[in-house]
């Protein structure tokens, strides 16, 4: 207990002052312990996001170790210390922090920050400092080259363009039964993760004959896109996706509602595996499609959920957080594996893989996971790749909006 | 397509007016450049969401709560805070100045305790939302009865302002502080009385937006930027400005959107505020300074 009553302190000392604040789990001193460090963005534009993916794992996996009396290092068992920091949604602010946490603080580890951008910024500084970055919340088309140009980072949600190209495979197979027509309207946030997938998503859709019939993007921040709802309605096209944004995916779903536009698929962005989404339109939610999607028939996948529920009082969402999660179950293992605290002894360890995780046999990095999913019955279920064990069926055509209660 | 495309603008346009007025009163009449103003209209947006969540009370029913409690919050944010600045300012630039860096620091306060309740995460509730047809546009109701608001309190306000004893008060105030202490109207108690309207003002926004948007603590300051450009667009201290200022970027946000590009919409609500600055600068019914 002492532990989250210490994580809430640190947590308070950050926003109040929006400067940065250390939080000492233990007294003991440097060597009893493994020290963690991370920055995230406790606020501003980043902060919905790293709190709904990110945070709570983090402070699970902590807690959860540190109640097992810590990490069996050797002979020896290391509670983990944690230097937490807000980098208040600024990559320049990231990188400050983590200069700090290699320099000043000298962690043992650090965890990645939240959001593309960030992840980017301080790759190469991890990097130069010989710290592994396990990036949770990145989609990036350069992620097989920055791989390759720092060994140690791992870009665990891989790229855009296989989001995009997983969900053409899909929609191709649809079309093929004679399900939907060719028409697809797609829109795309103004930000770097709906421009790369927007622009995968066209020459994929493209190539597999599919006529784009709208194709625009709107502002970042924006949740009033009842005029563009409007706009595509009457243009007959069966496959709508939107390459969205948090608040914007929540706009664009209510407005579709209240508008009556129910196309057959209904694709919409990031924050539709949230959580919130399914707390927000209940029964409305059903027939969804998105990124992400989970097997909660396997009991790992389930008990983490639980686990989840019971430590953040709320559920984990159905993209990130579980590849965050596996990554997470992955170090734990290989710091164990390596039995020092040695970076570049971990730093092997993480490299070789075979780590057992939610995700079954995992390797930091794999694409294990589900690209494209859809709610149903209340549970974000994973459909493509379609070769992947557990695939649910398409709920098609997506049931009719109900009424608002 | 034109129809609905106006429509959705006005109701757009609306929402901008209704977050608007607040601020335009508290800047216009108090003279303090209320940085800290889009934070209140989001504390008001999560008590709008703790009374429909968990006490069940609907968010217009729950104004007659938080309309007295922000009035009172604002009273003693102006009382305790600000008249001591309001007390040492030597003249208005300096009291401008001082209260955007005294409420730069309420902001982080408001916002710290605000992230420390509700974590970071997105909020969002379901009220009100089925559609009305209205010259043949569909809109969802929350947002009819947000820009009915925003009407009747820049109409009612405009009238209070030019037809009553106490808005001509107040309006002396806005001109010229130190003459109207001459005619025996209480200054300090009009700017209080006025920075604490427009905070019961920013709390009505507050809740009536959370009915229709997705919000999260760290989203004030988009409410901040937003009423700004509307408020030096109509005017500094016009309430008939900052409405007939919030339609015009709604719809021409909206006739971007339908006819040009979506990714246009932001662009535009600069380029018409950068022509409003260049052709009047002192905002489309606002007085030239003397």
């Amino acid at each position: 207990m002492q532990i989250s009553a210490k994580l809430r302190f640190a947590t308070i000392a950050a926003a109040t002052t929006a400067v940065m604040s250390t939080a000492t789990l233990f007294g003991a001193n440097a060597q009893e312990t493994y020290r963690i460090g991370y920055a995230i963005s406790k606020t501003g534009p980043g902060a919905p996001g790293a709190a709904t993916s990110t945070i709570p794992n983090y402070e699970m996996w902590v807690k959860e170790i540190n109640d097992a009396g810590g990490l069996k290092v050797g002979d020896k068992q290391l509670p983990i210390e944690v230097v937490e920091y807000d980098d208040r949604s600024s990559s320049e602010e990231a990188v400050r922090a983590i200069e700090r946490l290699i320099n000043q603080d000298k962690v043992d580890f650090i965890l990645s920050p939240w959001g593309t951008g960030i992840n980017l910024a301080v790759a190469p500084i991890l990097d130069r400092a010989g710290y592994a970055h396990l990036a949770g919340t990145a989609v990036t088309d350069k992620a097989p080259q920055l791989s390759q140009r720092w060994k140690n980072s791992y870009w665990l949600l891989g790229t855009g363009e296989q989001y995009a190209v997983g969900l053409a495979e899909f929609l191709k197979g649809l079309k093929d039964e004679g399900k939907i027509n060719d028409k697809v309207a797609m829109i795309a946030v103004a930000d770097g993760f709906g421009i790369e997938l927007s622009k995968a998503g066209r020459e994929a859709l493209e190539d597999r004959d599919f006529d784009l019939v709208y194709d625009k993007t709107y502002p970042l921040g924006s949740q009033d896109l009842a005029t563009i709802v409007n706009d595509i309605k009457s243009l007959g096209a069966d496959t709508f996706v939107a390459f969205s944004y948090p608040p914007g995916t929540l706009g664009l779903t209510e407005q579709s509602r209240v508008l009556g536009f129910n196309p057959k698929v209904f694709y919409a962005g990031v924050g539709t595996a949230f959580p919130l989404y399914k707390n927000r339109f209940g029964d409305n939610a059903e027939g969804v499609v998105s990124l992400g999607g989970a097997s909660e028939d396997d009991p790992k996948i389930a008990d983490y959920i639980k686990r989840h529920i019971a430590f953040a009082e709320r559920e984990p969402d159905r993209w990130a957080s579980i590849v965050n999660w596996a990554t997470l179950q992955s170090l734990q293992q290989a710091i164990e594996r390596a039995g020092t605290t040695d970076r570049v002894a971990i730093n092997a360890e993480l490299a070789k893989g075979g780590f057992d995780t939610i995700l079954g046999t995992y390797k930091p990095g794999d694409q294990t996971f589900w690209q494209v999913g859809q709610w149903q019955d209340g549970k974000f279920v994973g459909l493509a790749p379609t070769s992947m064990e557990g695939a649910a069926e398409l709920v098609f055509p997506k049931p009719e909006w109900k009424a608002a209660q | 397509m034109f129809s609905y495309a106006i429509f959705s603008g006005i109701t757009l346009g609306g929402m901008y007016a209704l977050v608007a007025m607040g601020l335009t009163l508290q800047y216009g009449v108090s003279r303090i450049m209320n940085l800290a103003y889009g934070e209140l209209v989001i504390v008001a947006s999560f008590i709008a969401f703790v009374f429909m969540t968990s006490l069940g009370v609907n968010p217009i029913a729950g104004l007659l709560i938080i309309i007295p409690a922000s009035f009172a919050l604002n009273w003693v944010i102006y009382r305790i805070l600000l008249t001591p600045l309001v007390a040492r300012a030597k003249n208005r630039g300096m009291l401008e100045v001082d209260s955007i860096l005294a409420t730069f620091g309420l902001l982080f306060i408001v916002q710290g305790v605000l992230l420390v309740w509700f974590g970071g995460n997105y909020y969002s509730y379901d009220f009100l939302n089925n559609a009305v047809d209205i010259f043949g546009a569909t809109i969802a109701a929350n947002r009819l009865v947000a820009l009915g608001f925003a009407v009747v309190i820049g109409l009612g306000f405009y009238l209070i302002l030019t037809r009553t004893r106490m808005g001509t008060a107040l309006r002396a105030v806005a001109v010229d502080p130190t003459s109207a202490r001459l005619v025996a109207i209480d200054v300090n108690f009009a700017s209080c009385f006025a920075f604490t309207l427009g905070g019961a003002m920013a709390a009505v926004g507050g809740v009536l937006v959370s009915m229709f948007l997705t919000f999260s603590t760290s989203m004030g300051v988009v409410f901040t930027m937003k009423a700004l450009i509307v408020v030096i667009m109509g005017g500094v201290g016009n309430m008939l400005g900052a409405l007939i200022a919030g339609l015009i970027l709604g719809v021409a946000e909206s006739l971007v959107a339908t006819y040009i590009d979506p990714g246009l919409t932001i662009a535009v609500t600069y380029v018409i505020f950068l022509l409003v600055l260049l052709i009047k600068p002192s905002g489309l019914f606002g007085r030239a300074a003397s």
